[in-house]
This record gives structure tokens, sequence and C-alpha cells, in this order.
């Protein structure tokens, strides 16, 4: 039903897959059925349609990360047309249907869609192209290559003739597909490159997009969601009448909800609801529980071997250490939401998803509908940052939906958002090196503790070996020369069965946090330039090294600072990114620490728009920063403490340093940008934080590990981290 | 419990039967389908949902509809009807600010009703007008620079090209 609703009749189709780079895997197709006969299953589609528009259908979704616009510019540049002239739909739910190629499933996220689609978009634009020009040439009784093509328009060069794409649909259609398609040299772009408004922009600062909880279907009523923080807690159901202002009041296993015609009045009626709960199923655990838990796991629990280079043998090492990484939650602005109408026999669901595919599935799951019943309206997201990969959220409103005879919009209050996440789990991470007379490592051993998000969410990725690639990913793929690495990492299950997720950066945020941070003791321990030790550290990747000295240079790193400022440098390879950062801070004031300039070189291969990417290293580096400064789920009796931004503190715009980043031209495939400042972010602030305090931090957030030190030490040092310590309070205090 | 209220709203007279303690942020989304006022937090921590009262900044989750009177209730949907409205969204777009865009239309509210009362601020100032919007994609940045390009007309800024025939025909080729 909904593939004949994206595929028009009439036009000139060019279905291909962007999970094959197969070159086997186009065909040209006028009904989605003869798509499918050619052996392969598409999961994108060019449309060259007969009124001159060319649609371009992809499995993405936009999260203000620029993926419309930047896919619609490859797709230009490829089929010699105007960026104007070309729409992008993303494709409705159809996991069967749009595969992603780095996710194995319709999913957006990782950083991949850019990695993923780079190749196969432009190869299937030029194949469009070279088709509609075969017609046009054939239809002259010219040589093809006698033609060029410039904003849709063919051209026959001698003679001047020239035609529309669109008048050449059906010619098109039966020009068999070309064996051999050249793609435009990287030096005539003319699109690719440049900084192209986002398509998404104009009614984004209109205020006039519809993201998910904008969704407000005709006869629609509100839902607030009683739930517990405690994890497996049931309501006790009470008869008791229907309090005035609630329309009904729906009762599942683990929540209820109350439903009216606005969500403040369903918020207040559930707010004066008393309810009591059975804890007879959970398990209570709090924050010195889950520490204890996890130290114990790294001390005894079996670790499976992720790299153990041959060389390695165990050498006693020179400098170890242990870093610990707390679980954060998303605190997306949107709160979680979704809109469900559950008919008879059909279902619809309005919400914005990193994941249409895995929503889809979850919908077919709960209520036994066929797939083609049930209709998935992706709306834009209100930030994604992995938490809308999950469909719990959606899976509620589904099952309170399927008790309501209308449409029903179910949004988490904040606490709910923050107490009810799928957070980024905690690590406990162990490092050491045996060191060279030089002060290099000799040999590097690395022991990574804590929990797959891969054994939930798919288990597929999940290596032979047993090891999720995600949480060694940044450890056990060390950039550094160094002879002998033995990397290993430890399951940890949270107490209580507590879910984790997937959040912005995955597993090279805590790895490179690690990595960098010791890297930087080691040079400290050498008596060498942290940037320096890194240089020679990294001969062998030219790539990362480019980087390396770029960021250095702008940065001015040996401009000598005064007393109490101070300087880090971080540097790593993520999502096929190579990044390295300078972080500067202040720490004279006796009333605050500042973050004053940061410096960032990315090469991230072919800059496809430098606007878009500047902007999601801007963006990424604050999401790291925060998370480095304040980002913390802490636990009491089994439910998380923090409910709303007082206590769940984000970066302000007065805390916000002045940000340099700096592109490397390149030929290289493009690769992700997403996430790369933030996993970049935090270790080059904690080497700053160092630099100006001689304070090492091994345990995030940096505001309480202050504090903890200043109590567990005193002397010369004290009376300066007294200062710091006043001046993070009152940073993480109440605003 | 519930009254009768007729407000003004973007210059429009608009009746709503509510409860007086109704934040006039739900009565702007659910009663009115005004939807372009964000719910962030609820309690004033966040911005998302930054209207106008008269012209200056309040946080529509904390303000009651009962206390509105005939006071003039400006929201995204209608502030580039004013001059400063209308040089701040194109600021906005002229740099891309927005990233997901969900706390934008706070944040656009908040730097209108900071050039009403500043027409060129300095950074504390900015500071001061904006650090109660947050912004979770972390567009920090630019919302500076974009405030400074509406009340000074001048950016260092990359500006983006505005997809369209025009834009297309302005790329040279090599």
């Amino acid at each position: 039903m909904l593939r004949r609703e994206l595929l028009k009749t009439g036009a000139f189709c060019v279905a291909f897959s962007l999970a094959s780079k197969n070159r086997q895997a186009f065909a040209k197709s006028a009904t989605p059925a003869d798509a499918g006969n050619a052996a392969f299953s598409p999961n994108a589609f060019i449309q060259v349609l007969p009124d001159g528009q060319v649609r371009l259908t992809i499995p993405n979704v936009e999260m203000g990360q620029g993926i419309y616009t930047s896919e619609a510019a490859i797709l230009a540049e490829e089929m010699d047309l105007g960026l104007d002239q070309v729409i992008v739909d993303h494709a409705p739910a159809s996991p069967e249907r749009y595969t992603m190629p780095l996710q194995a499933t319709q999913l957006t996220g990782g950083s991949t869609s850019i990695r993923g689609s780079w190749d196969v978009l432009r190869s299937a634009g030029a194949t469009a192209r070279l088709m509609l020009i075969n017609a046009a040439a054939s239809r002259w009784s010219v040589r093809p290559d006698s033609c060029e093509a410039k904003r849709g328009v063919i051209t026959h060069i001698e003679s001047g003739r020239s035609l529309d794409y669109a008048m050449l649909v059906d010619d098109a259609q039966r020009q068999s597909v070309p064996d051999v398609v050249p793609l435009k040299d990287h030096r005539r772009f003319t699109i690719i490159g440049k900084p192209w408004q986002r398509t998404d922009t104009r009614d984004k600062v209109l205020g006039a997009t519809r993201f998910g909880i904008d969704a407000q279907p005709p006869g629609h009523k509100c839902a607030a969601v009683i739930i517990n923080p405690v994890w497996h807690a049931r309501p006790r159901l009470q008869n008791a009448p229907l309090p005035a202002g609630a329309h009904e009041i729906v009762a599942l296993d683990d929540c209820l909800a109350v439903i009216a015609d606005d969500f403040w009045t369903a918020s207040e009626v559930a707010r004066t609801l008393s309810v009591e709960w059975d804890y007879g199923r959970c398990t209570p655990f709090d924050t010195a529980q889950l520490r204890k838990a996890m130290n114990h796991a790294a001390s005894n629990a079996e670790a499976l071997t992720a790299r153990h280079d041959a060389s390695w043998s165990g050498r006693t090492p020179a400098e170890s250490a242990e870093y610990e990484f707390p679980a954060l939650a998303h605190a997306a602005l949107e709160p979680m939401n979704a809109t469900v109408a559950c008919r008879k026999d059909e279902l619809e669901i309005w919400i914005g998803t990193q994941a249409p595919g895995r929503v889809l599935d979850a919908a077919h799951r709960l209520t036994g509908f066929p797939k083609e019943r049930i209709q998935v309206h992706n709306h834009y997201l209100g930030g994604g940052f992995g938490r809308r990969v999950e469909t719990d959220q959606v899976e509620q409103a589904i099952r309170i939906a399927m008790k309501v005879d209308y449409p029903v919009k179910v949004i988490w209050s904040r606490a709910t958002d923050i107490r009810r996440d799928l957070p980024r789990p905690p690590f406990l991470d162990r490092i050491s090196a045996a060191l060279d007379d030089d002060g290099f490592p000799i040999e590097w051993t690395d022991h990574i503790t804590g929990c797959s998000i891969f054994t939930r969410f798919a288990p597929q990725f999940m290596r032979e070996d047993g090891v999720d690639p995600d949480t060694v990913d940044g450890a056990d793929n060390l950039p550094y020369s160094i002879p002998s690495v033995h990397v290993r990492w430890t399951p940890f299950d949270m107490p209580d069965e507590r879910p984790i997720g997937w959040w912005r950066g995955v597993g090279p945020t805590h790895n490179l946090f690690r990595v960098e941070c010791f890297l930087d003791e080691l040079a400290d321990h050498a008596g060498i330039d942290p940037y320096l030790y890194r240089a020679r550290l990294l001969q062998h990747s030219p790539r990362l090294l480019k980087v390396l000295h770029l960021a250095a240079e702008k940065a001015d790193w040996h401009r000598p600072l005064d007393q109490g400022f101070g300087r880090g440098i971080a540097v790593g390879k993520a999502y096929e990114s190579y990044v390295c950062a300078v972080v500067e801070v202040d720490a004279t004031s006796t009333s605050e620490i500042r973050l004053t300039r940061c410096v960032c070189a990315v090469d991230c291969g072919v800059v496809i728009n430098p606007n878009t990417i500047v902007a999601q290293i801007e963006g990424g580096l604050i999401f790291g920063w925060t998370a480095a400064l304040w980002g913390e789920l802490t636990y009491a009796a089994g439910a998380v403490e923090q409910s709303n931004f007082h206590d769940y503190r984000l970066m302000r715009m007065n805390e916000v340093p002045s940000i340099a980043v700096h592109l490397v031209e390149s030929d290289e495939h493009p690769s992700g940008v997403g996430e790369l400042g933030t996993a970049i972010a935090s270790p080059a602030l904690a080497n700053a934080v160092f630099n100006a305090t001689g304070f090492r931090c091994r345990r995030l957030p940096l505001v309480p590990a202050i504090a903890e030190h200043v109590q567990s030490n005193s002397g010369g040092l004290k009376q300066r981290l007294d200062n710091l310590v006043s001046s993070f309070t009152r940073q993480g205090g109440e605003p | 419990m519930r009254s009768t209220f007729t407000l003004n709203i973007n210059d429009e007279r608009r009746t709503v039967t509510a409860p007086p303690r109704m934040p006039m942020l739900w009565v702007l989304r659910d009663l009115l389908a005004l939807t372009g006022t964000k719910y962030g937090c609820g309690i004033a921590q966040c911005g998302a949902c930054t209207v106008h009262l008269d012209g200056k900044a309040l946080r529509s989750c904390v303000l009651p509809v009962g206390d509105v009177g005939d006071g003039h209730i400006t929201t995204i949907e209608a502030v580039g009807r004013t001059d400063n409205g209308e040089k701040v969204q194109r600021a906005w777009m002229e740099i891309e600010v927005a990233q997901c865009g969900y706390c934008q239309p706070g944040q656009i509210m908040a730097a209108v009703a900071l050039l009403n009362e500043r027409p060129a601020p300095a950074d504390f100032e900015i500071d001061a007008a904006m650090s109660g919007n947050l912004c979770r994609c972390g567009t920090y940045p630019r919302i500076r620079e974009a405030i400074k390009l509406a009340a000074t007309g001048k950016t260092d800024a990359m500006r983006t090209l505005v997809i369209g025939p025009s834009a297309d025909s302005e790329v040279k080729e090599p």
C-alpha cells in the first residue's frame, strides 16, 4: 500500500540498494514489482517525474544533522541537476525494504548515513544521468559523449538541440542499465562542498516544523503517564472515582495513563492521584552499590580478550590508572512522546524516531496487525542522540492506545524522560603501560568493564569472539605506534536488569577519554610536551598526524600561558573520521573555571557541506563538555535521583567558549561527524584542567571528582582547589 | 473551575475556556493548536516555551492563563511581523543556527526580546539574556553570532547559500 503511494506511475525510476555496493544492484523500474524482480531489494529510489521533478527517496531521518540536504547534494551533483530540482522524501517505515547499510535495520544513528550512502548514491545518480543522456542521444541519433547535461537539460553540443529530463522519462525507461558508469571527478564538483542552507532550516526558524509532539490528529486526547522510576514496580489497582477533568484512566501492568482533553489537565490529575506500588519484583540499588558491583566485576569476573598482540608479554607497568564513567541521560529537549490511533484493524503512529523500522516491528508485535495495516508518520525529532532509536516509550503508547477508541498522544514529563531513560552505561576501565627508556609505551594493557548494548539491541553485531565491538571501539584499534597491546572486556549487567542504551558518541566517548588522558599522564611522566609526545607516536597515522599538527598550529600550541590558565589536547579516530581538539581553560578566578577557547581540526574525507559539518562539531563538543563537567545519573533505592534540568545540568550560553573548527581538504571517502566532537571534547578538557591545576581527573564528571579530591587531600593545592570547587558548585547549582 | 478568557494572541482575539491556573503553554498548544511554542521542562528551566507578554520574554509553562488579562501575547508564529523578529529570524537562517530546531522558537523569542531592550547587546548582555534557554544540540555559538548579525548586519560566520535557481547559477564551473 505504502509503496504504491511512494512510486509514481509514469516516472523514470532508478531503484538501488544502499545495502549493496554491487553495481548489478541497480535496476530501472516503472513499478516496485519490476524492481523486486531484479534479484535484489532496492531501498532507495530516484524518480524523474513527467512534470520535471526529481525525487530521491531514502531511509535516513533528519535530526538536524542535515542529511536530507547532503544526500540531495550528492544526487544533484552526479545527475547534473540544480539542488533546487531535487526533492528528498524519507521512506515510509518498512525495515524489510529500507534497511540501512551499516545498521542492519531502518535506523539512523552511529554517524553512518553518509558513510553508507556516498558511493552508492553517487553511482545511482550517475546511472540515472547516463540513461537519460543515452535516451536523448538515441533520439537524436548522435553519440552520447557528444551530449552534455546541466540543470536537468541535455544538450547536443554541436547542434545545440536540447531536451529536458522530463521529456525523456519514457525513453530512459527503455534504456538498458549501463555496465560502466563514470563518476564525476571531485575537482568538477559544483554543488558538493558548498554551505547550502538545509531544507529544514526555514520552517524551524518560523516555528512551523512539526515535531512528534506537535501531532494533533482529529479527535485525539492527551495522556500523562504515572510510572515508577523504579523498574519492575507495578501499580496496585484501586477503584476510585474518576477525578474531575480526566476523561479516562487506563491501567497497564507497569503504569497508569491519565487521559484528558489537554496534557496539562492530564498531568495535574496524575500529580494528585495517589498510587500504591508493588515493589515485589524490584531490586533496589544505589550508586555506591553500583560502583562496588562494577569494581567487583572488574577484579573477579571473566574478561574476554578483544586484542592480544603476540608480542605482549605482561611486563610490569610503569604507570597505571583507573578511569570511571557514570551513567548519562540523553535529555533531548523534546521529551519522549508518541501519538497512536488504534482502530479495528489498523494502527496509525505519529512519532519522531531514529528507527522507523523498529517502531513498525514493535507495533506489529504488540497488535498482531499485519505491517501493511500499520502506518508510521515520522516527524522531525527534537533531538535524537541515540534515545530515539529505542521503542520503549512508543510501545507504552501503543499499549495505551489499544485500550481506548480515539487517538491518544502520550507525552512523558521531563522527570519521567530522565528517570526512565535508557542511559549511556557506566564503565570502569583499568589501563597501564610499560615504558621504554624515553618514556614511550612499549606494552599497553587496557581492561574495560561495562555493559553491552548490542547484546540487547542488535546481537548480530556481536563479534565472533563474544566481544561487543562498541565497548572496545577506540581501545582495541589504537592509532598509536605501540609495539604490544592487550585489550580485554569484562561484560557487566546493570543491577535490577536495568536497560541501558546508545548515547551520542557511543563506545569512543569513554574509550577516547581514557586513552587520551592516560597518554597525557605518560607524557607528563616522561616530561615531554603532550602534543609532541603524541606526534611521535602517530608517525604511521598520516591523517591523524595532520589534524594534530593543524589543531596545534591554529591553537598556537607553544604560546606560553599565564599562571592559572591551562591548555589540553586530545586526538583520535572515530566513525572513520580524524579529529584533534585543543581546549583552553581559565582557572585564575576565585569564582569560576571557564572554558575559554577550543580549536578543533577535522578530517572527515570529502567535505559535502562545510556548514553542517562545522555545526555538528560545535554541537558535539558542547554535548561532550556538558557530560564531562556535570553529567551523571545517580541512583537511590533503585531510582534515578535526577529529574529535570536543575539537577541534570546542560551547558548554557554563558559557559560556552569560542570554538574554531578547521576542516582538512580531502578526496577520501566521507566519514561520520555527528558524534566526533562529543568523543574528543572531554579528554581535551580534562587535560586542560590538569595543565591548569595539576589535578588529574580519572572519574567523570569533573565537578564532583574535584570536590572529592579536595576532601581527601590537603596541602598546597587545597586552597586552589577550594576555589575551583566553589566555582564548579556555583556553575552546577540552580541557575 | 473553568473560566472563559478572551486573550490577545498575535493581535487576534481568542476565546478559551480553561482553569485559571492552566499555563499559557498548554493553552497555546492544546487549546489553540499553536504548536510552535514548545514544552521542554515545565518548570521554567529550559526556555523552550518562551513567548512575549507585551514584548517581554516570559516562560509560558509557568504563566497561568488567569494572569494574562489584556496583555498582548506574541508567539513564534507571529514574531516575524515585528522588525526585530524579522531581523532575528533572517539572521537565524543566514548562518543556520538550528540543528534539531526544537528549542529554537524559545531562543528566537528570547533574542527578539533582548534586541527590543538592547539594540546592540554586548557579549555579557547576550549571556544574561540567553543563559536561561537550553539547547541540547549545542547551537550556542551560532545563537550568539546570529544575535550580533541581527543587531549589526555584520558577521564573520559562514553564511549559507539558499537553494534555488539563482543561488545555483552563482556557482561557477571551474
